[in-house]
């Protein structure tokens, strides 16, 4: 049953770096409910004269985590709750927060797939939940995650993609493009998510894959219509784009 | 602040006291027009486009997009208020008031309760009463220009008092209900109304 969405009070126990510009933010929460992969949270900061400012930000974590969740924030430079939480936040710190919020940009396990999974830079988060919930749960669906980053060390969660790709006998996909530098070496795509691209990650996926995709919103517009002119069904793709403020707006129609 | 809590060492440094009065509690301003909808962008050609308002009428109207831009159309600048905590302020848009679209229908006295229906399978929930008297419209220019697909386009239902997901794009018709049901992210844990000065995000709010 729905329940009224309450602002509750975490701690934060623990702060990670994933690049120079993301951290991830473990809040244990006293009322924690189990959310499902793709939701997200508020988050609402307040001033000692009342002031107060709210964003949301995806769950990054797992639902089967209990009492805590993780949140992966991308800080944005004249961000007001996103500086706040990189700059000021320190482990033992409190912060409000409410939710989980959102039904429709969700994956669960018994949901099936295939999946294909399409983030660009911090797009990636919801996703990540999903990848997470899919090996907590044991889910065996083939999956490909295509993720656009500007240069190696933009891209965030970079070990643990690769340890999931590895574990999981092929079933779990990687495939990486970095859009601005590459190192020597590199093999993987070197350019913005295209038509052709799609085509060939989609393509080992057979007619009928399910669709996620979440990212600035120019690459998801693009992303999407790229998606159904190569013939695939727009009832199965799903999105979440985030404006050029910057901010991580989730749900809506605006 | 109804608990009291105060976030340590936050000062809130983009406090907008030009903008006071006209900023709804837990919203900032945006200078840009971010883009949120729920899959891709459906593709309307204008020849096929059509509005309808049916259901609790006497009789069921119909425009194809000529007739659409035949009707009286004027300018509207609104603020508007997104659930995702944005607001953009003094938007310019033009169309058609709800108001001159409910001339050409009756309506049936049970009607009370609307269900907007869109291009791509959107819907959103209003009573009449918060689409009637000038507080809606429906409009197929933005900054004087074609309102583009992203946005909505050919055309969007824009109603500014109540939360921008109400502002359904891709706009083809409304029908009219005897209850008031619940439309697309109104099912999905959002509020059923959306005022953004109560802060109704969400059920329960």
């Amino acid at each position: 049953m729905e329940r009224t969405l309450a602002w509750q009070i975490a701690t934060v126990t623990a702060i990670r770096p994933e690049t120079a510009h993301v951290k991830s933010f473990t809040l244990t929460l006293s009322d924690w409910v189990e959310h499902r992969a793709g939701q997200h949270y508020d988050v609402r900061l307040t001033a000692p004269d009342g002031y107060q400012a709210q964003r949301s930000y995806s769950v990054a974590s797992e639902p089967a985590r209990q009492s805590e969740i993780e949140l992966t924030v991308e800080r944005i430079d004249d961000g007001e709750v996103s500086s706040y939480m990189h700059d000021v936040l320190v482990p033992g710190d409190q912060i409000e927060v409410r939710g989980p919020i959102g039904g429709y940009f969700v994956w669960q396990a018994h949901l099936g797939g295939p999946l294909l999974l399409i983030a660009g830079g911090s797009g990636i988060v919801p996703l990540m939940a999903m990848l997470r919930h899919r090996a907590a749960s044991g889910s065996d669906v083939r999956t490909r995650l295509l993720f656009s980053s500007r240069t190696l060390s933009d891209v965030i969660y970079a070990d643990e993609l690769a340890h999931l790709a590895a574990e999981d006998n092929g079933k779990v996909e990687i495939i990486h493009t970095l859009t601005r530098a590459q190192p020597p070496d590199w093999s993987g795509y070197s350019r913005r998510i295209d038509r052709q691209m799609l085509t060939e990650v989609a393509a080992p996926l057979g007619p009928v894959p399910k669709m996620y995709v979440c990212g600035p919103t120019l690459l998801v517009e693009s992303v999407a219509n790229s998606l159904v002119e190569i013939g695939l069904d727009p009832a199965h793709i799903k999105t979440e784009r985030f404006g050029p403020t910057g901010g991580v707006p989730r749900g809506g129609q605006s | 602040m109804p608990n009291g809590f105060i976030s340590r060492g936050f000062t809130g440094r983009r406090r907008q006291e030009d903008v006071a009065g006209r900023l709804p509690p837990g919203q900032y301003v945006t200078p840009d027009f971010p883009v949120l909808s729920a899959g891709p962008t459906p593709r309307v050609a204008l020849d096929e486009w059509q509005f309808r308002i049916e259901g609790l009428v006497t009789e069921p109207a119909e425009w194809s997009w000529e007739a659409f831009l035949k009707l009286p159309s004027r300018e509207f600048v609104v603020d508007i208020h997104c659930v995702t905590k944005w607001s953009k302020l003094d938007t310019y848009w033009e169309g058609v008031s709800v108001d001159t679209l409910f001339e050409s229908v009756t309506f049936e006295p049970q009607g009370m309760f609307a269900m907007v229906h869109c291009y791509g399978g959107y819907t959103t929930n209003l009573p009449l009463a918060d689409l009637e008297d000038g507080k809606a419209f429906v409009a197929y220019r933005y900054d004087g220009k074609p309102l583009a697909p992203e946005h909505g386009g050919p055309a969007r239902l824009v109603v500014p008092h109540l939360y921008f997901w109400k502002s359904a794009k891709w706009v083809n018709g409304i029908r009219f209900m005897e209850t008031d049901r619940l439309g697309f992210w109104e099912s999905l844990g959002y509020h059923h109304r959306g005022d953004p000065w109560l802060e109704q995000r969400y059920r329960g709010d």
